[in-house]
């Protein structure tokens, strides 16, 4: 069953289900990315509507796929969330000196409130500091039209741009109508352009000149024929926005002339000097980072900002911007805390966390679902800061703690954030051993559970559920080094497991566990893909 | 056309999330302006769930702002202290405790019970619901959706 009909010309749609149709029509022949909420839907949705998608390992990986197809002449995507946009970040800064020759969309999806993530790190500033053009939708009409007009821009000025969303513009509803035609799609074919591609000193230098120039260009043509919205209604109060803030204003102060942003980067100076002329008194209403407020004082325009000590935290709402414009510092009203989280009934992860904290161990975590161990009732994570981080802070740790403490740490990390970033953490392991040695696990559950059940390059399938070759963990461990390798399920072999484990902590080698089960939210679709894969592979044999 | 609010909320995994999409589903289909916006993620995992719909002639902010809900829909009990500070003064309030439970075919059809309950304070046509909870569900669900919103409709509790 379809999520809608993406023959429809009008639909009630999610911003992430908009970018997908918005694909769809812009004909792009390939979209990568990792899972990371609140981008995760995109691209299984494309896939699902006829589009070609693919998970990648980490978003460094996805990145460098869409920029290599990019450099074909084709029309690339690639999704992350803000996160994922510090892995891949040393894609972009250099991406934008080389630019490209079809075009490129980075969609980074940032997640202010932190609904779902360990930070609330601002995606505008990698746009500036990366010189890379941005546009920021309001809402999934927005959503929609706004990737056509980053494509064009690509295309036009040869360079990556990013979509910047927002958790509220990813997972809100609201209403789109299709009025263009789909674009044509890009002929892939190969140009040779080393000066433009390869990034040494000699050939890089230049570009990032090309690259400043560009960008005024760009600037230029944003005041004049960029995607943002001058409303003017009273010339006592203006406000400067931007992304779904644009909406919370319109309802908070109807009243209010609005400057609504769209292509936020680089800014369009002479339309904000013009709108600032226009009003007494101007405030910018933003979420996250004062972005818009600084770039804008440093034109030498004078605006009100919300005071950080208050605003810069959370998401924005219609009472906050009310109480913005007010200049009201008091105290916010306290939410009553909703019921946290926790392991599914029946998860594997409680096995392997119970026997990490029957033996007392120190535990360096991960990303993913076992990161809700540290809450009650396991309390059996030390440390989790970003994907793959369990293994080298497990290391650290080894190296410095008194033998007796050294001897009680793990780290552990999930199946697909090994993938993502574990594996490297292996090597590590292997060249610059502890004395002590180390233990790994890998809290295997066969899927990307956390952000919704996405495939990896462990599940031996693709995206589309489909065969792909079955990435073998302890194979990989073995090759880098590590000397014992187990796989076991924590389950059905809890006594096991925690033998296992006890044993490898007292010797001082070098261990990899692998605590397979699979997720009991996803175990009926495995057994259902995995049946459908034996049967077509019969088929062609 | 003022803009009506209707929040849904519960535990994650009971149906939050689909009660609120066949609702949109319906006001779109009558061809309103419509927002959605909930939260997905780490939400989902027995935690609090709620999704916001918002309806009417021209819609601005998904989010429905402190005691403006015109409706407040909870699935579970212990979810109205965390969202009754959205509720306005005299919005109406309504949870398991409006449907005859042992009625339903399944405890799992409660979201479409509450909905059941929703529609007889509203003024659209049961066609309108019918279409919308079909348009939402897969076909193997309809019979007994049927049921549980006829439950909801008539429970007098």
């Amino acid at each position: 069953m379809l999520a809608f009909d993406p023959h429809s010309k009008k639909l009630l749609l999610s911003g992430n289900e908009a970018i997908s149709l918005s694909m769809l029509h812009c004909k792009v022949q390939i979209a990568t990315g990792y899972p990371g909420t609140p981008s995760s839907e995109i691209l299984e949705t494309y896939s699902d509507i006829g589009g070609y998608a693919q998970w990648a390992p980490n978003e460094k990986v996805a990145a460098e796929v869409a920029l290599g197809a990019a450099f074909g002449n084709a029309r690339s995507l690639v999704t992350m969330k803000h996160v994922g946009l510090n892995v891949a970040s040393d894609v972009l800064y250099t991406s934008t000196y080389s630019g490209v020759e079809g075009a490129m969309v980075w969609v980074v999806a940032d997640d202010p409130g932190q609904a779902s993530s360990q930070n609330e790190q601002d995606t505008r500033n990698h746009a500036k500091a990366a010189v890379c053009p941005m546009f920021e939708p309001s809402n999934s009409q927005e959503a929609y039209d706004m990737l056509r007009i980053a494509f064009q821009t690509s295309e036009r000025y040869k360079t990556p741009v990013i979509l910047r969303m927002t958790t509220r513009v990813n997972h809100s509803k609201s209403i789109v109508r299709i009025t263009e035609e789909p674009l044509e799609a890009l002929k892939p074919s190969f140009v040779r352009d080393i000066p433009s591609r390869v990034m040494v000193p000699g050939y890089a230098k230049p570009a990032a000149k090309r690259l400043r120039a560009k960008i005024e260009e760009m600037a230029v043509w944003n005041s004049q024929e960029g995607p943002n919205r001058v409303e003017m209604a009273s010339d006592e109060l203006g406000v400067i926005c931007s992304g779904i803030s644009y909406h919370h204003v319109k309802e908070a102060a109807p009243d209010a002339s609005v400057l609504k942003l769209g292509f936020t980067y680089p800014l369009p100076a002479t339309l904000i000097k013009d709108f600032c002329s226009k009003v007494k008194r101007v405030v910018v209403i933003e979420e996250n980072d004062p972005y818009l407020f600084e770039n804008i004082m440093a034109m030498g325009i004078t605006v009100e900002a919300k005071l950080d000590s208050i605003y810069r935290f959370g998401e924005l709402t219609v009472d906050r911007v009310k109480r913005i414009l007010a200049k009201d510092n008091s105290p916010e009203p306290v939410p009553v805390r909703g019921r946290p989280p926790a392991l599914c009934p029946g998860c594997p992860h409680r096995d392997s966390f119970t026997a990490l904290k029957e033996l007392n161990c120190i535990v360096a975590g991960d990303i993913g679902c076992y990161t809700l161990a540290a809450l009650p009732p396991f309390e059996a994570m030390d440390m989790m800061i970003d994907m793959g981080a369990s293994i080298g802070m497990g290391l650290g740790l080894r190296h410095v703690l008194p033998e007796e403490e050294a001897k009680r740490v793990v780290s552990v990390i999930g199946d697909s954030t090994f993938i993502h970033s574990g594996i490297t953490g292996l090597v590590e392991m292997a060249y610059n051993r502890p004395k002590t040695g180390h233990v790994v696990m890998v809290v295997d559950n066969s899927i990307t559970a956390m952000t919704g059940q996405q495939e990896h390059p462990g599940t031996g399938r693709k995206l589309d559920h489909t065969p792909a070759y079955k990435v073998d963990y302890g194979e990989i461990a073995k090759a880098a080094g590590i000397e014992n390798v187990f796989v076991i399920n924590p389950v059905k072999e809890y006594d096991k497991l925690k033998t296992v484990l006890q044993d490898a902590l007292e010797k001082e080698e070098l261990t990899l566990i692998v605590a397979k089960s699979p997720c009991v939210l996803a175990i009926k679709s495995i057994v259902a893909w995995d049946k459908a894969n034996k049967q077509n592979s019969g088929i062609l044999l | 056309m003022k803009v009506t609010s209707v929040k849904f909320a519960g535990i994650g995994g009971t149906g939050v999330v689909k009660a609120s999409d066949v609702f949109a589903e319906l006001v779109f289909d009558l061809g309103l302006d419509v927002k959605k916006a909930e939260v997905h993620g780490m939400s989902q995992r027995g935690g609090s769930v709620a999704s916001e719909v918002r309806y009417g002639d021209k819609v601005q902010s998904p989010m429905i702002p402190d005691k403006t809900a015109d409706f407040l829909v909870v699935f579970a009990e212990d979810q109205v202290p965390v969202n009754e500070i959205s509720l306005k003064e005299g919005g109406i309030l309504l949870t398991p405790k409006d449907i005859e439970i042992d009625k339903l075919p399944t405890e799992k059809a409660l979201n479409v019970a509450m909905l059941g309950k929703l529609s007889t304070y509203l003024d659209f046509s049961l066609e309108n619901w019918q279409k919308a909870l079909e348009k939402l569900f897969d076909p193997k669900f309809h019979a007994g959706n049927q049921v549980a919103f006829n439950v909801g409709r008539e429970s007098r509790l």
